[in-house]
């Protein structure tokens, strides 16, 4: 079994969800990002989505847009990304990344999931390819033993939910709504619905991810997913603080929330 | 050259050869899937077509005529004729897409369009046929781009559309076509993604090239009522594409047809700063699918040049990756300078002020005219997509030009 699955089994036989926490690689730094993962993983975030930064991120909504934008004006590159990921595997806490496509066509594949799985990563969640157009991916996590993520949503058909988590390894992405990544007030209605549709056709442990940002946000989340993934609302910690040091505060206390939330599931 | 002729493309899936195909969140599939299933009932039923075809007809002024400019002939060395997509209501080839895909969704019941652009030029077709559709209508516009076209904000605004200005990345085409994108991923229920060229995910390549393609089944059968014969050579520009592949579709089955796409060759593809995806890109996955793409080592999309607004865009439709790939059509760079030289001489051989996107088609056909004729022996007849007209470029020209008072050049 993967290393997230193992997490998610220790999680769900403590009776709670895994929290994933998100933060794009190089910003605000390469240093400031690790600094800011690790400082997560302390808190009590169980698995760290790192995601590779592209100049054309479609799933993505204004914060992490922006740190995307300021991790690769400072020239942040792929394998920059890969020492990032070996760094926080350091602390023990699975590391999976997340990008768009063409920064991994261009690594190359095989080449990226070789380098991916020396540097402790755990796989990869693939925000626009869907398993149609997957079989490079598909042959290259295979041959080097990393999790598969595809993404399902409100508007998949059933037979679409079969056939996508039948490629997934590791955890499926239940997108929680119909729309870009970002903190929202209200929890989406129609997450536990979409969640419950893919219990129907997967074993998989499901994450749900868009809109989540407080802790009674997971808290609620964690009622009915296995994983809780939270992205912007961290990632603002940073953007919105004067220095290094306030931005660390923000970023711990809103784990140490999220970490609580997800430790009291609502029913 | 190839006589392979790429005939039903694209595949189930979308793909041109290695190209094309659906890059997309997942949360788009079955919207596209909806989209695919009304463009192939569509394009079956003999209600929607024969809708569409009194629209080009009566709305857009279509067909567009096939004119011999013969004192720019005489310059060219060849036969040159001009297809006169500038005439076409809206000024350009892109009035024929807006009218089938605003079609396409009043057929899905969708009330709402969306669309991305650059110089504005789509955005102003797009809030034309939502105005008579009675369709709300949403702009996607660059930052960049809303202040260097301050005018088309203002036509778009004036047709009853709402143009939001994209302050993200380099704020240009690009990323336009992203936040329209994320647009449609929230609204996917009632809008349809209304696109502006022959690119993104499947079925758009091939939806938007049946609805242009009438530009080419025209000029094949002016050409042959005109001269007797079918031309020795079609010519276009190609930015995205859509104005290409609308005219070379008819001549595909045509091998001794020579196509030629030119590109935006901005200071030249040697400096960098251009927009030739086919020439100086590389293959990669933009906005969708795959196709040649502008990017840097690490698969990051580089900002393109030129001085055709029509023409900046770092990718290029997936069928034209494989045209090219089959060896069926050349495509070759036209420099910033050379399609200012063509704009120039036509306006004052013809009477006929282009497009600047267009005036890479007639400094292209200056190009190669040369070397057909010494080919075949004999000028060529060189049948070139006048894609749009100049108006909306006066302001440019003008600068270029240095002709504009109170202005330095």
């Amino acid at each position: 079994m993967s290393r997230i699955g193992v997490a998610f089994d220790k999680a769900r036989a403590d009776g709670r969800a895994v929290l994933v926490g998100c933060m794009p690689a190089g910003f605000p730094t390469v240093e400031g990002s690790i600094a800011a993962m690790k400082a997560m993983v302390s808190a009590g975030v169980d698995v760290i989505e790192l995601e590779i930064p592209y100049s054309d991120p479609v799933m993505d909504g204004p914060v992490i847009q922006r740190a995307s934008d300021i991790a690769l004006a400072g020239g942040v590159r792929t394998r920059d990304a890969l020492r990032i990921v070996e760094e926080v595997a350091a602390t023990g806490a699975p590391v999976v990344t997340m990008t768009y496509w063409n920064p991994i066509e261009r690594y190359g594949v095989d080449a990226f999931a070789r380098d991916l799985a020396a540097a402790g990563g755990t796989g990869l969640i693939t925000p626009d390819l869907i398993p149609e157009e997957a079989d490079e991916w598909l042959a290259a996590s295979d041959s080097h033993g990393l999790d598969r993520t595809f993404l399902v949503a409100p508007s998949s058909t059933d037979e679409r939910l079969a056939m996508t988590t039948s490629h997934c390894r590791g955890f499926v992405y239940a997108t929680a709504l119909m729309g870009v990544t970002g903190a929202r007030t209200q929890t989406s209605q129609a997450a536990p619905v979409l969640v419950a549709r893919v219990r129907e056709v997967t074993d998989l442990p499901v994450g749900v991810g868009l809109g989540v940002g407080t802790g009674a946000q997971a808290a609620s989340v964690a009622g009915y997913a296995d994983g809780v993934i939270v992205g912007s609302a961290l990632i603002r910690c940073l953007l919105d603080a004067p220095d290094e040091s306030t931005a660390l505060a923000a970023l711990t206390a809103l784990s140490a929330d999220l970490a609580n939330g997800v430790r009291h599931p609502t029913p | 050259m190839s006589t392979e002729a790429p005939a039903g493309f694209p595949d189930a899936a979308g793909h041109f050869g290695r190209f094309g195909g659906r890059f997309v969140p997942e949360a788009l599939v079955a919207a596209l899937d909806e989209l695919g299933a009304a463009h192939r009932t569509a394009m079956a039923d003999e209600t929607f077509r024969a809708e569409f075809a009194a629209l080009l007809r009566d709305y857009a002024g279509t067909p567009s005529l096939l004119y011999e400019a013969h004192r720019f002939s005489a310059r060219a060395g060849a036969r040159v004729l001009l297809k006169r997509e500038d005439l076409n209501h809206t000024g350009a080839h892109k009035v024929r897409n807006v009218l089938g895909q605003a079609l396409l969704t009043r057929r899905m019941g969708k009330k709402r369009v969306i669309a991305e652009t650059g110089a504005g030029q789509h955005g102003v077709a797009a809030a034309t046929a939502a105005a008579l559709f009675d369709l709300d209508c949403v702009v996607y516009m660059g930052q960049v781009d809303t202040e260097r076209q301050a005018l088309n904000v203002a036509r778009m605004r004036m047709l009853g559309a709402t143009v939001i200005p994209v302050t993200t990345g380099s704020r240009t085409l690009k990323d336009a076509m992203n936040e329209a994108m994320r647009d449609w991923v929230a609204n996917v229920d009632d809008t349809h993604y209304l696109i502006g060229t022959a690119a993104g995910p499947h079925p758009f390549p091939a939806l938007v090239r049946d609805f242009v393609r009438g530009i080419g089944d025209e000029a094949r059968q002016q050409c042959l009522d005109l001269t007797g014969e079918l031309p020795d050579a079609v010519t276009a520009c190609v930015g995205g594409g859509s104005n290409a592949l609308g005219i070379f579709h008819a001549f595909v089955d045509d091998p001794q047809v020579r196509l030629y796409g030119f590109e935006a060759g901005g200071e030249g593809v040697a400096t960098g700063r251009h927009a030739a995806s086919i020439t100086g890109g590389s293959t990669g996955v933009l906005h969708g699918t795959r196709t040649y793409v502008l990017q840097d080592d690490d698969g990051q999309t580089v900002e393109s040049h030129s001085i055709s607004a029509g023409l900046d865009y770092p990718g290029v439709g997936p069928e034209h990756a494989w045209l090219h790939d089959t060896g069926r059509a050349s495509y070759l760079p036209v420099t910033d300078d050379e399609a200012m030289a063509a704009f120039e001489l036509l306006c004052r051989t013809e009477g006929i002020i282009p497009a600047i996107e267009s005036s890479h088609a007639l400094a292209g056909t200056l190009a190669v005219a040369g070397k057909l004729a010494a080919e075949l022996g004999r000028p060529p007849t060189i049948v070139v997509n006048l894609s749009g007209r100049g108006d909306k470029d006066v302001h440019t020209a003008g600068g270029y030009f240095g002709i504009l008072d109170g202005e330095s050049a």
